[in-house]
């Protein structure tokens, strides 16, 4: 027994040696306030490789948009208050704790004492006011600036003392504490010179010396090989710890290899290259539970995601735009019994069925029941019917040509065609069920694929397209980020874009509900303005909603506290206390240094 | 070689037969979608029966098992010759409803499985075929046309024309493609009928392809030039036309005929790039190209073996088109013609 522990702790001893580049985690000091994170008890060590669709563009939180740049951010620096994806609701992160003025303008956040950043460096309230000065300087430019404008006034940021800052809104703003996630907190003694010297757009790219990148997340960046991988290391420093009071995270590293689409990624999870896919489609989902038995791998469906699938009817003002074609077939989609015949006509399960594979929901509203706080129960669902279709369509004065196509009340055939991003599998699939579907209610429906960055050209600027088949959603459970798209002067108010007015009753209504939600504060009040604006959005169909996809996710056997959620980032989320279980089945992985 | 003669007609005229009759041939239609019964496996037809072996072959209903199928052995269903069933223009004129061979419903035949929409693969390969095989061919025609011209002019006149052709054929080469289709996509409507597409289609390939044979024809006009007969056919008054046509041209026939072996199948799969541009042949129409990008579904290819089934068909069109190029060139070379 003793020679074991003695054998042990040799082999302990010999990996810390050649291990040295990882930093071990610093031991818990006593004047810092960790934040105790309850999940199961991990143990140090190990390296998890996560499969990405392509390189990072930059690592520099305040200018980056693209999802994947912020897929790897996202790991390296941390918010003052965090949505926990797996609840959906707000908790303190580098705010040990927040009080809201019974006004709702006010916030008062108290900071961690004691902390510091991955270089070292010690955190205080001077670095909130840094960054949040960072975000609402016009001339920076960032994602975060308009989160922060509420009414097309900024929110004040001031100290009160080193660890104490204090938020004033100028006016009162629903689960306004949600917008401070994503919102990274800088370091001010790297950043301020590079700010100071107008820099800052250029600091931080993807190959910048991997000491200069300071950050408060869990991991900081080792070394970067382009077109290959970004390798992150744990942060000695890391703010949490587990109910034992070990320094989180437990993983040496976390590697991100670029392998390209999603397919790419499965394959090198098969292969064994990889620990965890992010998002998988149904087909993947099947293909790897099929193996899964040889694999071993954990399958994770979670239900209905907040993404929605929708059919777009062009009902752009077309008037300064040479689209004559396209304006004489808007008589038809500006009619709601049109629309009403189309919803009705769209065979929701064979989508259902056919496209996720039975791994995803029928939708008839923009909030489907992944969003268990809002969703609106008491929408109707009505089911397939092509006989009260028919019916709807006669009523407008539609009628049926001898050979079974159906002609408007002028006389003209009903034809129109329909773009889809011809990269998206699953929605070009949506738009061949469709054709079929809508050919029994005589309409000729003509699916175009088109080049995905095309389509959307089409679709935000030059309204050259009849229809499309397009996806929304996804950021947020909560009625906020939503504004844009309901918004009669929302930037993705798609089916009418650029309104200066509402153009009908109904998004003048939608526009009043939606700014009052934003103002008020209590749950059951916002939830029942929101309710009523799911009800105008299923009555008047401003989109035809077709389905949204469950999240699936998958991970080795040996990957401890998975817990995918179905916000982003789906898996790593919660990368601080992912762990592997075991060492055995690793060793053969040593060429993916 | 006689055998190879008769293996190859058999061959051609069974495809071309196949294909002609593809409505006649084909139980379902090729955009029916049988949305019960997504990536059925081939349908299996059964001789035996518990009386013994049947002369008329029987399947089996498919009834949804877990992730697949399963056949139902309830009630064999058997198959029969000239069935009524959806209705198809046969060579484009004649009206019928009569198909070679079925089953009774429920039961389904799918010699080739079905697709991720339930659709026949079989009847779709054998629609698909025409348009594919229609348009790789005239396509195929207008490269090396075009290809002959530039490349003929190229090489015997020489000096700054032949300069001037061959470097922009370069040019060509070195154009990048498919940036230069999203431009003409953005030009072109969204929404294009039948025919325009095939045309389009047909005219973007073939005009695309032209440069690699011109060279390649360049070559030998080139050498076929400063042949003595070519120089004592000019000496003796031959005009260039005459030259060309009597003494120069045949000699290109054979790199023509290889080429056009090798361009056909190409082209049937270029059309598959094609249509992710909004180019080629758009869905729901059968093609073999749009049948083969499904492929570029990994799950796809790894999960429905019985998708491949483009390309067994472009395989046997390839060797088709590779005999009947060698037997051309044989005949066309032999003294008797």
């Amino acid at each position: 027994m003793r020679l074991i522990v003695r054998l042990t702790l040799f082999v302990f001893l010999v990996q810390a040696t050649f291990r040295a580049a990882t930093p071990s985690s610093e031991p818990p000091k006593s004047g810092e306030e960790l934040q105790r994170v309850e999940c199961e008890l991990g143990r140090y060590g190990g390296r998890l490789v996560v499969g990405q669709r392509s390189e990072p563009k930059t690592l520099n939180p305040v200018i980056a948009v693209d999802e994947i740049s912020r897929e790897v951010i996202g790991r390296l620096m941390a918010d003052l208050i965090t949505i926990n994806r797996a609840s959906q609701q707000t908790e303190p992160g580098l705010a040990k704790s927040w009080r809201i003025s019974s006004d709702g303008l006010t916030f008062t956040l108290k900071l961690r004492k004691g902390i510091r950043f991955s270089d070292g460096h010690p955190f205080d309230a001077d670095d909130v006011i840094f960054s949040f000065h960072l975000y609402l300087d016009q001339a920076v430019n960032s994602p975060q600036h308009d989160l922060l404008i509420i009414d097309g006034k900024p929110l004040a940021v001031t100290k009160l003392d080193q660890y104490t800052v204090r938020f004033t809104l100028p006016r009162p703003y629903a689960a306004a504490e949600r917008i401070f996630d994503s919102v990274a907190i800088l370091p001010k003694h790297i950043l301020e010179k590079p700010y100071r010297e107008g820099r800052l757009v250029q600091t931080w790219p993807v190959n910048t010396p991997p000491a200069e990148i300071v950050g408060l997340g869990p991991f900081r960046v080792k070394e970067y090989v382009p077109g290959q991988r970004i390798v992150l290391e744990r942060n000695p420093y890391y703010w949490k710890a587990d109910r034992e009071n070990h320094r989180l995270p437990y993983l040496d590293s976390l590697v991100f290899l670029f392998v390209g689409s999603e397919d790419a990624q499965v394959m090198r999870f098969q292969a064994g290259e990889t620990d965890v896919v992010n998002r998988l489609s149904s087909e993947n989902y099947r293909l790897l539970s099929r193996e899964q038995a040889r694999m071993g791998a954990q399958l994770v469906d979670l239900g209905p995601g907040l993404e929605y699938n929708f059919l777009l009817l062009n009902l752009n003002d077309l008037s300064t735009k040479k689209l004559d074609a396209i304006t004489r077939k808007q008589a038809w989609f500006g009619d709601l019994r049109f629309r009403q015949a189309v919803s009705l006509a769209i065979d929701r399960d064979a989508i259902v069925r056919l496209v996720y594979g039975t791994r995803g929901t029928a939708l008839w509203g923009n909030v489907g029941p992944g969003n268990k706080l809002w969703v609106n129960q008491v929408i109707p669902h009505p089911p397939r019917s092509m006989e009260t279709a028919r019916q709807i369509l006669k009523s407008a004065g539609y009628s049926w040509s001898n050979s079974g196509q159906l002609l408007d009340p002028s006389g003209t055939p009903v034809e129109f065609s329909v773009v889809a991003s011809s990269s998206n599998t699953q929605r070009m699939k949506m738009g061949i069920l469709l054709h079929d579907d809508l050919a029994h209610l005589g309409m000729q429906v003509h699916v175009v694929p088109l080049d995905f960055r095309a389509m959307l050209d089409r679709v935000f600027h030059s309204f050259d397209y009849e229809a499309a088949i397009m996806a929304l959603g996804g950021g947020d459970a909560d009625p906020n980020p939503e504004m844009n798209v309901w918004l009669s002067t929302g930037s993705t108010h798609l089916w009418h874009l650029g309104e200066t007015q509402p153009a009908t009753e109904w998004e003048r209504e939608i526009d009043q509900l939606m700014r009052e939600q934003m103002i008020t504060l209590k749950y059951p009040e916002r939830k029942q303005l929101y309710d009523r604006v799911q009800q105008l959005i299923a009555e008047n169909l401003p989109f035809i909603f077709l389905a949204t996809p469950n999240i699936l996710s998958s991970a080795k056997a040996q990957v401890g506290n998975f817990q995918p959620a179905v916000l982003d980032h789906y898996t790593l989320w919660n990368s601080d206390r992912l762990f592997l279980r075991s060492e055995g089945q690793r060793v053969q992985r040593a060429d993916i240094r | 070689m006689r055998i190879k003669r008769t293996a190859l007609l058999l061959l051609s005229s069974s495809l071309a037969v196949f294909l002609l009759l593809a409505g006649f041939v084909s139980p379902h239609g090729p955009t029916t979608q049988y949305r019960e019964t997504p990536y059925a496996p081939p349908t299996r037809l059964h001789f035996l029966d518990a009386t013994g072996f049947n002369l008329r072959p029987f399947v089996y209903l498919l009834v949804p098992d877990g992730e697949g199928f399963r056949e139902d052995l309830a009630r064999p269903n058997p198959v029969h010759l000239f069935v009524r069933g959806s209705e198809y223009q046969l060579l484009g004129i004649l009206n019928s409803n009569i198909h070679l061979f079925g089953v009774n419903e429920p039961a389904r035949i799918f010699l080739l499985g079905t697709d991720g929409f339930g659709r026949d693969v079989f009847s779709r390969l054998l629609y698909g075929g025409q348009i594919s095989l229609t348009a790789g061919i005239l396509a195929t025609l207008l490269t090396l046309a075009t290809a002959t011209i530039i490349g003929t002019i190229s090489g015997y006149y020489g000096r700054w024309v032949d300069e001037f052709l061959m470097g922009s054929a370069e040019l060509f080469l070195s154009l990048p493609w498919l940036y230069f289709l999203f431009g003409v996509r953005a030009f072109l409507p969204l929404h294009l009928g039948p025919e325009a597409t095939f045309l389009l289609l047909v005219s973007v390939i073939g005009l695309i392809g032209w440069a690699r044979p011109a060279r390649l024809i360049r070559g030998v006009v080139l050498s076929a030039r400063a042949r003595n007969y070519v120089l004592a056919a000019r000496g003796f008054g031959g005009s260039d036309l005459y030259v060309l046509r009597r003494h120069i041209l045949p000699e290109t026939l054979g790199v023509l005929f290889t080429q056009a072996a090798l361009l056909v199948p190409q082209y049937v799969a270029a059309e598959a790039t094609l249509s992710f541009f909004g180019l080629g042949i758009n869905e729901p129409v059968p093609s073999w190209g749009n049948m083969l990008s499904t492929l570029q579904q990994y799950n796809v290819l790894i999960s429905y073996s019985w998708l491949l089934a483009p390309v067994g068909a472009l395989i046997v069109t390839s060797v088709t088109f590779w005999l009947l190029a060698d037997a051309l060139h044989y005949w066309l070379k032999s003294p008797s013609s």
